[in-house]
């Protein structure tokens, strides 16, 4: 369980069309996430799937049957919202049971079910707090576990851990990822943190102005990036990207070259630059580096420590292997 | 950092705070303990505060004089009804300016709220007119629908303002799970909302119970509510203070009563959203 189709869907909000035509295919038990900007219709897309948007023409289809006009509630998915969205009035036991009270089940299952999921996440001695007694690690597991007691055909996610402080993100990152290799379900999930896409996805939708840039796995992405905004959007930190004689000198508009493909010397090497601003992180070192008559700053990424201060005179020899080469167009030359 | 606020100064604003909340109430005060008075000591001069005679008189000839249950029965079906029919119709409209916006809904908002600056007398005359060809002058259904008029605009901007506090997340979430749009309201919304409704009718019953341009205007005998009932004590013959008191701290005493066992109620709803 857990097919879903798009098929030619749109969606504009008056005049505006935030969806142009976009056909997506979803496979059971996958992991996909859509990244993009904000702004991007990611969120769009993920509350058509939902149901919580209608679709202006175009056909969803969840496990072969055509869902476009079912309500959410009859589309059989889950919903774990960026505000967890719970119900401040009931208790943690209530808020989960409640899509199985809307459902119909009977209270021993109900039970049942309650207990499996608080254990799974961590919640058997808060069942019977308010969510205003809880952390914000703690909201987000009960949005999954009201989420998990549906046995959803798939997951949704809206920027789930966007309002977790960064160490609590890492987690819940593993415990998201963890969650679906026990359940198997079809899970997606949807950011603007090309970190988050990179660690968790099977597969990555890149979209821009409601436009699939590019379907992939995360290396897919990062090795072939079908044009420069996903080359420039996956990767951290960002691609340089070259233009000019430099970028002619290998028949192409453009060049882009990842900060790790780069070698530094302070004797010789292809490019010559100052050193700027130089970040170090312990395990990596990020050099800015300036005056290079290529780009303003190119950035270079270096394993492990190296002692650069500001103002020195730097040499870059690109991995030419490592080159990307882009057309006029702003499309991957092969 | 907390700003010191030494005991010398707290005292003083204590005082002050006591001071303009006796102010306040003084006309009240005023009012009730005239009540108690004979009509001599209601007018003498200087006036007597509180040592005089006390005496229930006043209370048996108001009593005697007109009835007091009927008005208080038309009161409480005014008020009640005005404010009933009022809740039914702003709910729903104050739902989907809330939840479902479009672009027009902050002036239609304004508007609603526009028609409370034109003074009541400018409309008077129609409606009173329409009243009389529908043959429904001193008739308590005709004001419980005008009352309901009156107070709509405020109905519905109260409530608005309640359900704009709740996060759209929440009832997507509840769609979501399942829930009708039945469920959603049942479930989700209303126990969310209770503290804005409940003091959305609490206000709305007092302003209906003490509205006296549309009650004296329109009503004589048969839908006469309360403010009628003090009204008639203000004889252009004679000076009653007495009588008019007692009248009026029996009109007063039932809405007094409930404001005081719901001031909790009443101040968190009218401050809901500005002090979170």
């Amino acid at each position: 369980m857990g097919q879903i189709t798009l098929n030619q869907i749109t969606k504009s909000f008056g005049d505006v069309q935030v969806i142009p035509p976009l056909d997506l295919e979803i496979n059971e038990g996958e992991f996909v996430v859509f990244v993009g900007p904000s702004g991007c219709g990611k969120s769009t897309l993920l509350r058509l799937i939902a149901g919580l948007e209608d679709t202006t023409s175009g056909h969803i289809s969840i496990d072969g049957k055509d869902a476009t006009q079912l309500p959410p509630a009859k589309r059989g998915l889950a919903m774990v919202f960026q505000s967890y969205a719970l119900y401040p009035h009931m208790s943690v036991r209530k808020n989960i049971a409640f899509p199985m009270r809307m459902a119909g089940i009977d209270e021993a299952t109900q039970k049942q079910k309650i207990e499996a999921a608080a254990k799974a996440l961590n919640l058997t001695d808060y069942l019977d707090r308010k969510p205003g007694q809880l952390s914000g690690g703690q909201r987000q597991r009960v949005a999954i576990g009201r989420a998990i007691v549906r046995e959803p055909a798939a997951f949704l996610f809206d920027e789930p851990l966007s309002n977790l402080d960064a160490a609590l993100r890492v987690g819940m990152r593993l415990e998201i990822m963890e969650l679906h290799k026990k359940l198997e379900t079809t899970m997606i999930y949807v950011t603007h943190d090309q970190v988050e896409a990179m660690t968790m996805a099977d597969k990555i939708v890149v979209l821009q102005a409601g436009v699939i840039e590019q379907v992939g796995s995360p290396l897919e992405l990062y090795h072939a990036p079908r044009n420069k905004f996903v080359a420039g959007f996956i990767g951290s930190p960002k691609m340089n990207l070259i233009e000019g004689a430099e970028a002619a000198k290998h028949d192409a508009a453009t060049i882009g070259i990842r900060p790790e493909h780069l070698t530094v010397s302070k004797t010789d090497g292809a490019w010559k630059g100052t050193v700027g601003v130089a970040e170090h992180l312990g395990s990596d070192t990020f050099i800015h580096v300036h005056g290079t008559g290529l780009v303003d700053m190119m950035t270079v990424r270096i394993t492990g420590d190296i002692e650069v201060r500001h103002g020195d005179t730097i040499h870059l020899t690109p991995d030419m292997e490592q080159l990307h080469r882009f057309d006029a167009q702003g499309l991957r030359i092969a | 950092m907390a700003r010191a606020v030494t005991n010398q100064r707290k005292a003083l604003n204590t005082a002050i705070a006591w001071g303009v909340g006796l102010l306040i109430f003084f006309p009240i005060l005023w009012t009730i303990l005239t009540s108690f008075k004979t009509e001599a000591e209601a007018i003498a001069n200087p006036p007597v505060f509180l040592f005089f005679d006390w005496t229930l008189e006043n209370y048996g000839v108001v009593q005697e004089r007109s009835n007091y249950m009927r008005f208080l029965m038309n009161s409480i079906i005014i008020a009640g009804g005005s404010t009933i029919l009022g809740i039914l119709v702003a709910v729903p409209a104050a739902w989907s300016m809330a939840f479902v916006p479009s672009r027009r809904t902050k002036d239609i908002l304004l508007w609603m709220l526009s028609t409370k600056m034109l003074p009541a007398v400018g409309v008077l005359y129609p409606i009173y007119l329409l009243c009389i060809q529908l043959g429904v002058l001193d008739n308590r259904l005709a004001l419980v629908v005008i009352l309901m008029l009156i107070n709509l605009p405020i109905i519905v901007w109260m409530l608005y303002t309640y359900f704009r506090e709740i996060p759209g997340e929440i009832l997507e979430a509840a769609r979501m799970d399942g829930a009708s749009l039945k469920d959603e309201i049942l479930y989700v919304l209303t126990p969310m909302a209770i503290p804005g409704i409940a003091s959305t009718i609490l206000l709305n019953f007092i302003l209906a119970w003490n509205e006296a341009f549309w009650t004296l205007n329109l009503t004589s005998v048969d839908a006469a509510p309360l403010t009628a009932f003090i009204a008639s004590y203000s004889s252009p013959e004679g000076l009653f203070f007495a009588k008019l008191s007692a009248a009026s701290t029996m009109a007063i005493a039932p809405i007094l009563i409930l404001g005081w066992f719901s001031q909790k109620q009443l101040v968190r709803g009218l401050t809901f959203g500005a002090v979170k």
